[in-house]
């Protein structure tokens, strides 16, 4: 589809710079929710050229940052007990935890298989039938079909040696704890991409009307993200707050049904502890018990571990958009991408990183 | 983990509203083909559609006219959209 590429094409973006000068008549503080979002903005080069007045702040949907400290030891726990094999997702493998990460877990001898689907895990299972496969579930909403997916095949196909551990979270509950912090101004959401897709635009209408909000759907191109801010100073500007949709050839008003309905089939919401934002009620998804036999912290009987954060490590301010990297007294010093301190400069979405790779 | 480029398909199998039909399509990602999940694709797709995927598994089947549309909208308010609407 010839289409795909216009998408990035430069006479497209240029007039849409200048229109963005033109359209930040006030002050305004955008919050970019979504992880991949922040590193498409720092990659094309969008936050040199921002206007006077517009600043962007990244928020908590980097799913590996969020990923809580207890749940990191309790994955690297797991990843230790024999007869086990875990599979991840390549983002978590030097995740710290309190003690070290599944990647040094791994030196020491524990079997961890990074896969690219949740789906590679379960054919680990298949091809390996003296081992159980515990599939690490980090991620949100568009992550956690997938996932739902593989348990429902997991169950048809009559795999015994396969469970998921689940953090899986949903955006709606921390991003109205956020938004209900005195401390955190924001005038307007840039709306994950790919997240919408799944839940439909329509979903963050009540978050527009209910703070006040200019809410704008972005695709991850240049021309997407100037188009979304141009938008979301418009909506400012004007006081007229309500969501629009810049991304229509991938989130409809509605979203995904039959991926909605297929997460509904297998999860139900549940409390789900937070990097950085704590214990946030109904705001992650665990296993219903019809699918008990495979969930790994029913099979398993997982307690997760009371532990602190990393000390001195900012992420849980720098998630909640109060902080920026270059203010933690660790960033580019003692922590690095090749020498993490927190999850926020492991993952290839994190702040932290996003902000060291591009040298500000 | 998003910003994966829509993929065009080649081949469909499964059934739709079969899930223990292998619910496969096969696209073409620069010439090399790959295999990815159908199971909670919004839109079951046609050869010659495009398949926005996720961790193996497509999420949204984009047609050549949605696509047309969002660029349209993008031009026009790149070129098209008289100044005074801003202030
Ligand atoms: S720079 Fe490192 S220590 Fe500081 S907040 Fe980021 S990840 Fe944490």
């Amino acid at each position: 589809m010839k289409h795909l590429d216009e998408f990035r094409d430069a006479s497209l973006a240029k007039p849409l710079v200048a229109k963005l000068e033109k359209a930040v008549t006030k002050p305004l503080r955008v919050m970019e929710i979504c992880g991949s979002h922040t590193m498409a903005i720092f990659r094309n080069g969008i936050r040199s050229i921002l206007p006077e007045g517009l600043q962007l702040i990244s928020g908590p949907g980097c799913p590996v940052c969020v990923t809580s400290a207890p749940h990191m030891d309790a994955f690297i726990a797991m990843a230790d007990m024999p007869g086990i094999r875990v599979a991840i997702f390549g983002d978590l493998f030097r995740v710290p935890g309190t003690k070290g990460s599944l990647s040094n877990a791994s030196s020491r001898g524990a079997k961890v298989d990074v896969v690219y689907s949740p789906m590679d895990a379960l054919q680990i299972a298949k091809n390996n039938p003296s081992e159980h496969v515990v599939f690490l579930g980090v991620g949100f909403e568009t992550t956690t079909p997938g996932i739902a997916a593989t348990i429902l095949a997991a169950k048809n196909d009559n795999v015994k040696n396969f469970s998921v551990f689940s953090t899986q979270k949903t955006m709606g509950p921390p991003m109205k704890a956020l938004l209900s912090d005195p401390d955190l101004k924001i005038d307007g959401l840039l709306c994950p991409g790919h997240v919408s897709s799944i839940i439909g635009a329509k979903f963050w209408e009540p978050l527009a009307a209910d703070y006040k909000l200019a809410c704008v759907v972005a695709g991850f191109e240049t021309a997407d993200l100037l188009n979304a801010l141009i938008l979301l100073a418009r909506q400012v500007a004007t006081e007229d707050f309500k969501v629009e949709n810049t991304y229509t050839r991938a989130v409809s008003y509605e979203g995904n049904a039959r991926a909605m309905k297929m997460v509904d089939e297998i999860f139900e919401p549940a409390d789900m502890n937070w990097r950085g934002l704590g214990v946030i009620p109904n705001s992650g998804l665990k296993i219903r018990e019809k699918y008990a036999d495979f969930d790994a912290e029913v099979k398993f009987d997982i307690t997760l571990p009371e532990v602190d954060e990393a000390k001195g490590c900012m992420c849980g301010q720098i998630l909640k958009g109060l902080n920026i990297p270059p203010e933690c007294p660790l960033f580019a010093k003692r922590c690095t991408p090749a020498n993490p301190i927190g999850p926020c400069m492991v993952s290839s979405e994190g702040t932290c990183a996003a902000y060291h790779k591009y040298g500000l | 983990m998003c910003i994966a480029l829509p993929m065009r398909v080649t081949k469909v199998e499964g059934n739709p509203d079969d899930f223990t039909s292998n619910q496969i399509a096969t696209v073409d990602a620069d010439g090399i083909e790959q295999q990815v999940r159908l199971d909670v694709v919004d839109i079951w797709p046609n050869v010659g559609d495009y398949l926005i995927i996720h961790a193996g598994f497509a999420i949204h089947t984009l047609e050549e006219k949605e696509a047309k549309l969002n660029l349209q909208l993008l031009r026009e308010l790149a070129e098209g959209m008289p100044d005074e609407l801003i202030s």
